[in-house]
């Protein structure tokens, strides 16, 4: 590795780190975005399956070329904005809706040793959770400007709905994490899931009863709920409620700036699906001692989730609005509340699991 | 000219312009995005400063919660922007005074602080005093710091917005009352009603019995039982 680098180092001089630190973002972002392509083609073969029917079967083999076509049509499709949207707005508001899904992947490790060596990720951040958090947190703002800018009643109801839905939420959310990164006593993604590898289960060959999903059971459930809720995705998408408020903010969308949108949420989904592999589940690490570590466990456990996502679609119905209110701050709210302080004393008393 | 030099200046002219488009923007909506822009610019400056864990938690609550509610309400509001700008002239000594005070109020603390001596001492007893943990990044350090030196200011900052955000519910809860109290359902028992609640299903024949005729014949209902 070192013997390819040495020479495209001299040859770019100072302007070195940016080209690497481009390159790393592209070997992320390129995967990525093929991935949200084939993530509507999983889906609707997905929800095809569980509804008995085929999916889609015509562009290509077994319809594989799906979503390259779907890709063209939306391409070549006219970018209408209407006469009393605020333009400027109406612009920024898919480009702010993409750009925290895909900022967020700064900071997602993809493997490292045991030892912590040979770290691979675009940037090995410290503070990565409260980054998350913090990219999180700023992702509804595409939908809020959407809705606003669009000046129409129903793109403005969704941006409302959004609004209140993604920040109570997020409270949960934040949550959660605080309980692993009680834990695992670091903000360093890398660190956690290191972490999640070492005990007496670990050692014993049966890693995947040391991660933390086990002993912050409440925690889990309730992170990839809350994901669910951040997303807007089924049986929380009342942002969207098609049969109530037509599309929410993309009502007024069409062409590009509509995809960008739906690019944003299987981004998202992804996203949410890999943190909580990360977070919960061990990341890389392989479940058991006699397998070796390596990211195709990042990769099938984050598969795992996102077929959850598309699980949850097809099964439940949407929830009503003050539905989702009240599990929001009623349910979650108060368990994660009290979770925090019971993993806090459990730190500190002596059957302390993390020493 | 230094890498660094040249982003600190970029951010902090994007923060200079975005805190003078706040206010002279002519949309509120406008106004507060570009408020969310001058706090994302004062994060990045932070950033530069190595204090990773203010710049992040400037974007978390201030971008992510505040600045998101702020616009909820902003957007709803329905402003007249005439009479807005009503009164600008006849408000502006007032509001220049009240400026001008803060302004100098604001160089009274920086002129100490950029003398630098006085606070690099006052750190340097701080890391004396508490005991030595091992810390490798800012948020640790942060943590120690808050949580020995600072402990009490801190669970009184703690108290004081437990307070207000109490104070704030029970600001805002209130129960229906007069013409209108017959109208409030309580969500409680709107989501605990189950559907035997509101139906009663009875059991029973699904045809009548009629009584009998002497000349009943053949009627063609009856023809099953």
């Amino acid at each position: 590795m070192d013997a390819i680098l040495q020479p495209l180092e001299t040859f770019f001089g100072p302007v070195w780190p940016v080209v690497w630190a481009l390159v790393k973002i592209v070997a992320v972002l390129a995967p990525l975005l093929l991935g949200v392509a084939y993530m509507t083609y999983f889906e609707r073969k997905v929800i095809g399956a569980i509804q008995l029917r085929v999916g889609p079967n015509r562009v290509g083999p077994l319809g594989l070329l799906q979503p390259i076509a779907d890709a063209l049509k939306l391409l070549f499709k006219e970018v209408i904005i209407p006469s009393g949207a605020n333009k400027g707005l109406f612009i920024i508001g898919p480009i702010l809706a993409i750009a925290p899904s895909l900022a967020g992947w700064a900071v997602i490790p993809f493997f490292a040793d045991q030892d912590g060596n040979n770290r691979l990720v675009v940037a090995d951040i410290n503070a990565g959770l409260l980054y998350l958090i913090a990219v999180v947190s700023i992702e509804v703002y595409g939908v809020i400007i959407a809705g606003w800018a669009s000046n129409s009643k129903y793109a403005f109801l969704g941006a409302m709905r959004a609004t209140a839905q993604m920040v109570s939420y997020e409270v949960s959310l934040g949550f959660a994490l605080i309980c692993v990164l009680l834990i695992s006593s670091s903000l360093n993604l890398t660190d956690i899931v290191i972490q999640q590898g070492q005990g007496r289960f670990a050692d014993m060959g049966l890693g995947f009863l040391s991660w933390n999903w086990l002993p912050l059971l409440p925690m889990f459930v309730i992170y990839f709920v809350s994901g669910l809720a951040e997303t807007n995705r089924a049986p929380f998408d009342v942002v969207e409620g098609e049969s109530e408020i037509v599309a929410g903010h993309m009502v007024e969308y069409s062409g590009m700036a509509f995809a960008l949108f739906f690019l944003a949420e299987y981004a998202n989904m992804i996203l949410v699906s890999v943190m909580t592999s990360i977070l919960f589940l061990g990341g890389w690490l392989s479940p058991v001692g006699f397998l070796q570590d390596g990211m195709i466990w990042l990769f099938l456990k984050a598969v795992f989730f996102l077929f959850v996502f598309l699980w949850v679609r097809a099964t439940f119905p949407r929830f009503r609005y003050d539905h989702v209110m009240r599990l929001g701050w009623k349910v979650f709210v108060p368990i994660t509340l009290v979770w925090v302080v019971v993993v806090a004393v459990w730190m500190m008393s002596p059957l302390s699991i993390w020493k | 000219m230094e890498f660094s030099t040249f982003v600190f200046y970029f951010f902090a002219a994007v923060l200079v312009v975005a805190g003078l488009r706040v206010i002279t923007a002519r949309n509120p909506v406008h106004a507060a995005l570009f408020l969310v822009l001058a706090f994302f610019s004062a994060g990045g400056i932070w950033l530069l400063l190595s204090a990773e864990f203010l710049a992040i938690t400037l974007v978390m609550v201030y971008v992510g919660a505040v600045m998101v509610l702020f616009l909820f309400v902003v957007m709803m509001l329905d402003i007249d922007f005439a009479r807005l700008r009503e009164g600008f002239w006849k408000y502006l000594p007032l509001g220049a005074v009240i400026g001008a005070l803060l302004a100098i109020e604001m160089g009274l603390v920086l002129m100490k602080g950029f003398g630098g001596k006085e606070v690099a001492a006052a750190a340097a007893t701080i890391t004396n005093v508490t005991e030595p943990i091992e810390c490798s990044n800012n948020i640790c350090e942060l943590g120690r710091v808050l949580y020995t030196e600072y402990a009490y200011p801190f669970e009184l900052a703690a108290l004081v917005l437990l307070v207000a955000m109490v104070a704030a519910v029970s600001l805002t809860l209130r129960r229906r009352s007069g013409k209108y109290a017959e109208k409030y359902i309580s969500p409680e028992a709107q989501i605990a009603a189950r559907s035997e609640d509101r139906m009663i299903l009875v059991k029973m024949a699904s045809e009548k019995e009629e009584p009998e005729e002497p000349a009943a014949g053949a009627q063609p209902g009856k023809a099953g039982q």
